[in-house]
């Protein structure tokens, strides 16, 4: 059966998004919250885009002594196999920093694709909306600081 | 001698009653016969009709062609008539054997008509064979096609009645699985499953397999999907309701089930939900 949301044909081309001279480019906000940044990823995440993110985010994660990091996809509606890499990839290289990686707000459609593409992402810590993502790092660190 | 056909038409026309009631007596004491299912008189009624339909279909045209507008009405007779018996539970021999009965009574009559003309007879026989075999292939033929439908009509209920997702408490969702798990029905478990846990915001989902008869790897695998997908939706699951032989297949089968919390039975599932829910997520004043 085929899986509507899956993501077809060619990937999508990560030049298209950036301006002929390549200086106008969209970026995903990284906002610090207390001991955590926050990502919200509200465009489609391009390749060139999920590239970016991962070097930004390292870089603030050692600039500002991040103890957790909460990725926002709510508003991802496809994924495919790359997307899912690069998240498994982002939350590895946080916690080699020392920062819990928490995903939330994954859709249903894209929870069924991860698991169908075999991207179950294992080593990265799931919640359903923000406050449960917050709840749950909170309860890390009190954890820890205990 | 007669034109192909002519004597054929000719006994169905002029010795109908002869001819169905050598009919019925063959029907009546073919070993096929299904008393406990049909009445004789229902056996009857059927008979009379179609000996006459094909009496004013063969008068009226062809007699190779059945798909031709002269036969409409037959066809539709016989289609009726193996439709019901598909439903009655008569099996496709005993339908066919409703029309093949017929060719013994034809015969004879085809016999005693050409009398020593062996080669009129035997075009004459062809001729019927052929008619009837025809007529007794339509027959099997909507005989399965109404068997088809009824099997797609109970699996389609079969769906429609296996995947409720019921709420136990707050922030726990219970999924009692019931019959075999395919991946098309996984699908289904699995979207219905993520849809409860958006809406309900449950962190705690209890897989209840106790209504599973058995577990083969692909059903093993079915449900470690279903329990990924939850997990992503920060959703833990807990599957319950293991039976000892289902414990032993999936032990033998190599089915790694260790990152999964198990319980044997829905209670204990219950028990250990309610223990995690408080425990980790405590009711915040105005949450």
């Amino acid at each position: 059966m085929p899986l509507p949301w899956l993501s077809s044909g060619p990937r999508r081309n990560c030049l298209s998004n950036r301006a002929p001279d390549g200086f106008a480019m969209e970026k995903i906000p990284i906002l610090k919250m207390g001991r955590f940044l926050l990502v919200t990823v509200q465009v489609d995440m391009h390749d060139q885009l999920a590239l970016q993110l991962q070097d930004d985010l390292t870089a603030r994660i050692v600039a500002s002594k991040a103890r957790g990091v909460l990725i926002d996809i709510s508003s991802l509606e496809v994924v495919d196999s790359f997307i899912g890499r690069m998240i498994s990839n982002i939350a590895a290289m946080a916690k080699v920093l020392d920062a819990e990686t928490v995903v939330v707000g994954i859709q249903p459609a894209v929870a069924i694709t991860l698991v169908e593409l075999g991207l179950s992402l294992e080593g990265v810590r799931t919640a359903l909306n923000v406050d449960r993502g917050m709840a749950l790092l909170q309860d890390r660190l009190a954890e820890e600081l205990r | 001698m007669p034109a192909a056909g002519q004597t054929l038409r000719k006994i169905l026309a002029q010795s109908q009653r002869e001819l169905l009631a050598d009919w019925i007596q063959a029907q009546l004491s073919a070993t096929t016969r299904r008393t406990d299912l049909m009445k004789e008189n229902e056996l009857r009624e059927q008979s009379r009709e179609f000996l006459s339909l094909m009496q004013s279909a063969s008068g009226a045209g062809s007699l190779t062609h059945i798909d031709g507008p002269n036969w409409t009405q037959a066809r539709e007779f016989l289609g009726r008539v193996s439709r019901s018996r598909a439903q009655q539970g008569f099996t496709p021999s005993e339908t066919a054997t409703f029309v093949f009965s017929l060719k013994q009574p034809l015969f004879t009559r085809l016999q005693s008509e050409f009398g020593q003309d062996a080669q009129g007879l035997a075009e004459e026989v062809w001729l019927t064979t052929d008619l009837i075999d025809r007529l007794g292939l339509s027959t099997a033929e909507t005989y399965v096609k109404s068997r088809e439908e009824i099997i797609q009509r109970q699996q389609r209920e079969m769906m429609e009645l296996s995947t409720p997702v019921v709420q136990l408490w707050e922030n726990i969702l219970a999924l009692p699985l019931i019959g075999t798990l395919d991946s098309e029905r996984t699908q289904v478990v699995m979207e219905s499953l993520l849809q409860k846990i958006v809406e309900t915001g449950a962190s705690i989902a209890i897989i209840d397999i106790t209504g599973v008869p058995t577990v083969d790897t692909l059903v093993a695998q079915h449900l470690l999907k279903t329990v990924a997908a939850a997990r992503l939706m920060g959703a833990d699951c807990i599957i319950s309701g293991i039976r000892p032989q289902i414990a032993q297949t999936i032990v033998h089968l190599g089915v790694n089930l260790s990152e999964v919390t198990t319980k044997a039975s829905l209670a204990d599932a219950f028990a250990v939900a309610l223990k995690r829910t408080q425990a980790k997520l405590p009711q915040q004043p105005g949450a």
